[in-house]
């Protein structure tokens, strides 16, 4: 192996520590401030990855949108809301919740145990495919045009919740607010 | 000595590099520092620094010995680790958008071609840090001023965007030394006045400069985010947005003022930096210049600002660019 070869499986090995150590944190911590820090850690690991693989775009986008975007906008929520804590003690001894929470998460990871078993993993070539943002962007208005305008769709009818929910908590409706 | 023989140049200009930039970002630190009391004294009719060295150039040095040799107080009922980790988490992030400036056509540590949406990722960094150090400290100001930062820069991150975005749509690429490259006979200032104006703007509320610093305003909230902190932990910060007040002059020299281009020097592939240098600090000391002579805005004008006007004429701005590229 050559000094980058090196570099290179050290750094990959460094992403998967910090994925698996962001997503410990994630779910054992108390605070819930930790735990999207941890989410946070386990984000950036995961554009790490993207890295690895050679999509320097990818890795860009997941740190812009998911670390400085979502992860900022969980933080805001949890400061915004009410005193976490107590939230916490008071679900978790919740025994419906406790089913809930195993069953949903025992779904998700059946249904990627089986996609993942199903797949027939063929070794990549020494010349992967093309990453860049000129060729991703003209797959996503050519060939995956449908699911790209779907998933707009889909924000879309996000804000426009995230409004009703924003204008139903508040009292004196009539009145203009400034 | 085999290990050194066997490392790969690249390699070692990289190292060489980050460790030219760090130094570069104490110095930048300490001029602007300087300037930074100098402008202000000037403004305000008395001289500034005066007593230590020269007119008071020395006193940055000074300053900085005083704030290394304090006590780095963690105060009673923080998060440890969060407080802890603010001002290094708001430190590190601002190094690296250096790395992919192009100083001149042949000073520039490595050339991404994506080199402008790196930036803006990593720079999207800092929210966090501020997030991280006014949550951690368990103090209400520290908090009030972390929410503002944060409503703050989600609102400034579009139009910001938005306006690199025309730049983008006319150099054809996301590489800076492209984009500089394409400036050769008309600056895009030129082309895209709109957009410059707009970036500025941006620009010095993503910073959290007056007249948009609330986050830190001195008159309600002590000193927002960084209240609670001492020594090297306030002087991270310190270094944190002096760099990022750089990084956010250098790239709107890159994107819009040319550059390293400018009358022709000799060894112009590396003295091109006289120029960038000169367009950068004529950008900062107009920052300067805005913080000590307009008063700092109302929280509900900054949004309103950025949400009824900012985000509509950059999106009406970067409609027309494409319109016009088309035709």
């Amino acid at each position: 192996m050559t000094f980058y070869q090196y570099i290179a499986e050290g750094l990959f090995l460094v992403f998967v520590l910090l994925i698996i150590a962001g997503s410990f944190i994630t779910i054992r911590a108390r605070i819930l401030m930790h735990t999207v820090l941890g989410l946070a850690v386990a984000l950036l690991g995961v554009a790490g990855i993207y890295f690895y693989l050679g999509s320097m775009f990818l890795t860009l986008m997941q740190i812009l949108i998911y670390v400085g975007a979502v992860c900022i906008v969980l933080i805001f929520g949890i400061m915004v809301g009410s005193t976490p804590t107590e939230i916490a003690e008071k679900t978790i001894k919740d025994r419906k919740n406790i089913f809930l929470a195993v069953s949903a998460a025992a779904a998700a990871f059946f249904l990627l145990m089986i996609s993942i078993l199903k797949t027939e993993w063929i070794a990549a070539p020494a010349q992967v495919r093309d990453f860049s943002a000129r060729h991703l962007g003209e797959s996503f208005l050519y060939q995956y045009c449908l699911a790209f305008e779907l998933i707009s769709v889909i924000l879309l009818i996000a804000i426009v919740g995230a409004i009703i929910l924003a204008r139903g908590g508040q009292e004196n409706k009539g009145e203009p607010s400034s | 000595m085999e290990i050194i023989s066997t490392l790969p140049p690249e390699l070692i200009r990289m190292v060489f590099a980050v460790i030219i930039i760090i130094s570069f970002i104490f110095l930048n630190a300490i001029m602007m520092g300087y300037l930074e009391r100098k402008i202000a004294g000037h403004v305000q009719r008395r001289p500034g620094p005066m007593e230590v060295g020269s007119h008071g150039i020395l006193q940055l040095v000074v300053d900085g010995v005083k704030l290394v040799g304090k006590e780095l107080l963690v105060p009673v009922n923080v998060d440890r680790t969060l407080f802890r980790l603010g001002p290094i988490l708001s430190f590190t992030p601002v190094i690296l958008p250096l790395l992919v400036i192009p100083f001149s056509e042949k000073l520039q540590a490595r050339d991404l071609n994506l080199g402008l949406l790196f930036i803006v990722s990593m720079t999207s960094i800092n929210v966090m840090a501020i997030l991280v150090a006014g949550w951690g400290s368990n103090n209400k100001y520290s908090m009030f001023g972390a929410m503002r930062a944060v409503a703050q820069s989600i609102a400034y991150e579009i139009p910001i965007l938005l306006s690199m975005l025309a730049v983008v749509l006319m150099a054809n690429t996301f590489s800076l030394k492209e984009i500089v490259g394409a400036q050769q006979k008309i600056w895009f200032i030129l082309l895209q006045p709109l957009a410059f104006i707009i970036y500025i703007i941006s620009g010095v509320a993503e910073t959290n400069r007056a007249p948009f610093d609330l986050p830190e305003a001195e008159s309600e909230l002590t000193a927002g985010f960084h209240t609670e902190y001492s020594g090297m932990g306030f002087s991270l910060f310190f270094l944190g947005e002096y760099t990022n007040m750089f990084t956010v002059a250098s790239v709107a020299t890159v994107l819009f003022l040319g550059g390293w281009h400018g009358p022709t020097l000799p060894y112009g592939e590396y003295l091109g930096i006289v120029w960038f240098f000169l367009k950068v600090y004529f950008l900062l000391f107009f920052m300067i210049m805005i913080r000590w002579t307009y008063p700092r805005v109302r929280f509900d004008q900054l949004l309103n600002f950025a949400w009824k006007y900012l985000v509509p004429f950059s999106l009406v701005n970067i409609l027309i660019t494409a319109v016009v590229i088309k035709l």
